[in-house]
């Protein structure tokens, strides 16, 4: 009989089957995942997602910095005269050095024309204000009050009055995230001021930075300085970055573990300098092709770069 | 429907916009400052789950993703990964409900609890599969505090459902 083991009609009007809205919205969110994270191409998404959401943070911002607002308006006056006062010595402090900057930039750009050496960049940038600290536990980022209206692209350095704080990384419409350089995927290129001697340091992710690859016989101290190189095409050479607290030397390991602490106030809210993007490096030198070869493969490899060679003048 | 199966008072029907209200203040209430705290619960997981088991007419994985593309935009975090915990956490709700309403309140806290620890635990194996540091048991305490809220969480968003128990029929309001 064909007619018993039919289905009735849906007395009612439901949706598709729940397992089968779970497969889609499951294999759309993995999607999202895989594609975030290969690809990196759903800034629109996002983008768009944040002007509905960033208003919201805003909002639910405010009780908070009401509190603060609070705060500062009943500070004692004699906390303010103090604040004031230091401000003023520490302005006195660094006049010398200000005063004769405008003298001393001009004798270097003469003295470098005149070894015809390529000119400084100056730094440039605007000032912005941390909003919030992105509620991720994973990674250490904030989020500033300047977006894409102010021109801020990726890429951007930020700083504060005593050092590097970070990296723009993601730009939304009124808002952009800085990754600080205590996260764990963040490395700066840096220099030991009393050295000379270049390294990359990298975040630990809880709140400290680390020199990787140090060979453990290396000139390094606690209480270095270091500043950044300004090899890496994104950050100005000489901002201050972090000061080495510890150095383990282990005679079982070929590097030594050098940990440092970031010197600007990087977990501190108030206001960045986000720094203009760099003007871009000159181009690397072509590699040069090693004559040593002796398998058959890199033979042929030699030769098409050879005929490209010929080729290309 | 009754607040709990013993119950004899019969609840009015939900109001659709209260619904959404309600999930868009535990969203308010996820972005605050406070949520840096150890131990302060996910509210929208919460909030998702409570009407998941009660009206999954209107709440159901649509939303569940929606909330969920929310928090990754508001925390900086890979798309998706709030999307995917929010999903499966609408899904075994909705599937229990017909069984979890059956108990007391205290047991429905308990029934609940390992959905809402799911929904805790899955971003955090995103984040490891993509090489992030564990960050910490903390984390994980607040799906426990969050299962306790499942009280008050019932009785404050079944508030505008209540009828008043002496009903006057000459009284205008």
């Amino acid at each position: 009989m064909a007619g018993i083991d039919h289905t009735p009609l849906p007395f009612f009007k439901r949706g598709p089957a729940p397992l089968a809205l779970l497969t889609f919205y499951v294999a759309l969110s993995v999607a999202l995942l895989v594609v975030d994270l290969r690809v990196r191409s759903l800034d629109i998404i996002r983008q768009s997602a944040s002007i509905v959401v960033d208003p919201l943070q805003r909002a639910a911002q405010t009780p908070g910095s009401l509190v603060d607002l609070a705060q500062s308006y009943l500070v004692g006056l004699a906390v303010l005269k103090e604040e004031n006062a230091q401000l003023r010595h520490a302005q006195l402090r660094t006049a010398p050095d200000l005063q004769r900057l405008a003298h001393l930039e001009m004798e270097n750009a003469r003295l470098r024309s005149l070894l015809s050496v390529k000119e400084r960049e100056n730094a440039k940038g605007q000032v912005a204000q941390i909003l919030y600290t992105a509620r991720d536990p994973f990674s250490r980022r904030v989020v500033v009050d300047k977006g894409q209206q102010a021109g801020i692209v990726a890429g951007q350095p930020v700083i504060d009055e005593t050092g590097i704080v970070g990296q723009v990384t993601r730009v939304f419409p009124f808002s952009a995230e800085v990754t600080l350089i205590t996260d764990k995927n963040q490395a700066v290129p840096v220099q030991v001021v009393r050295t000379g001697m270049r390294s990359v340091a990298f975040g630990l992710g809880n709140g400290q930075l680390e020199l990787k690859y140090i060979p453990a016989n290396a000139d390094v101290q606690s209480g270095d300085i270091l500043v950044t190189s300004g090899l890496d095409g994104i950050y100005l050479a000489g901002f201050p970055v972090a000061k080495v607290t510890q150095v383990e030397r282990n005679v079982a390991y070929s590097f030594a573990r050098i940990y440092c602490t970031p010197i600007a106030g990087v977990e501190n809210f108030g206001e960045v300098m986000v720094l203009d993007p760099r003007q871009p490096l000159p181009e690397p030198p072509p590699e040069a092709v090693t004559r040593t070869s002796t398998g058959g493969e890199d033979n042929t490899v030699l030769r098409t770069k050879k005929k490209r060679a010929a080729k290309a003048p | 429907m009754q607040p709990t199966y013993t119950s004899s008072r019969i609840l009015l029907p939900v109001r659709p916009w209260f619904v959404f209200f309600s999930l868009f203040c535990a969203l308010l209430l996820n972005f605050l400052p406070t949520s840096h705290w150890p131990g302060v619960p996910d509210w929208v997981a919460l909030v998702l789950c409570f009407w998941s088991v009660r009206e999954s007419r209107y709440i159901g994985m649509g939303w569940a993703f929606i909330c969920g593309i929310a928090m990754d935009v508001a925390d900086g975090a890979i798309l998706g990964q709030h999307a995917l915990a929010y999903i499966l956490l609408a899904y075994g709700a909705s599937q229990l409900s017909r069984r979890i309403l059956w108990f007391p309140l205290a047991q429905q806290a308990l029934h609940v609890m390992p959905l809402l620890v799911m929904a805790q635990v899955i971003p955090v194996l995103i984040r490891l599969l993509t090489g992030a540091d564990f960050p910490g048991w903390g984390y994980f305490i607040s799906p426990f505090v969050a299962s306790t809220l499942w009280v008050p969480a019932t009785f404050v968003l079944l508030l505008p459902q209540y009828q008043p128990l002496e009903q006057d029929p000459d009284r205008p309001i």
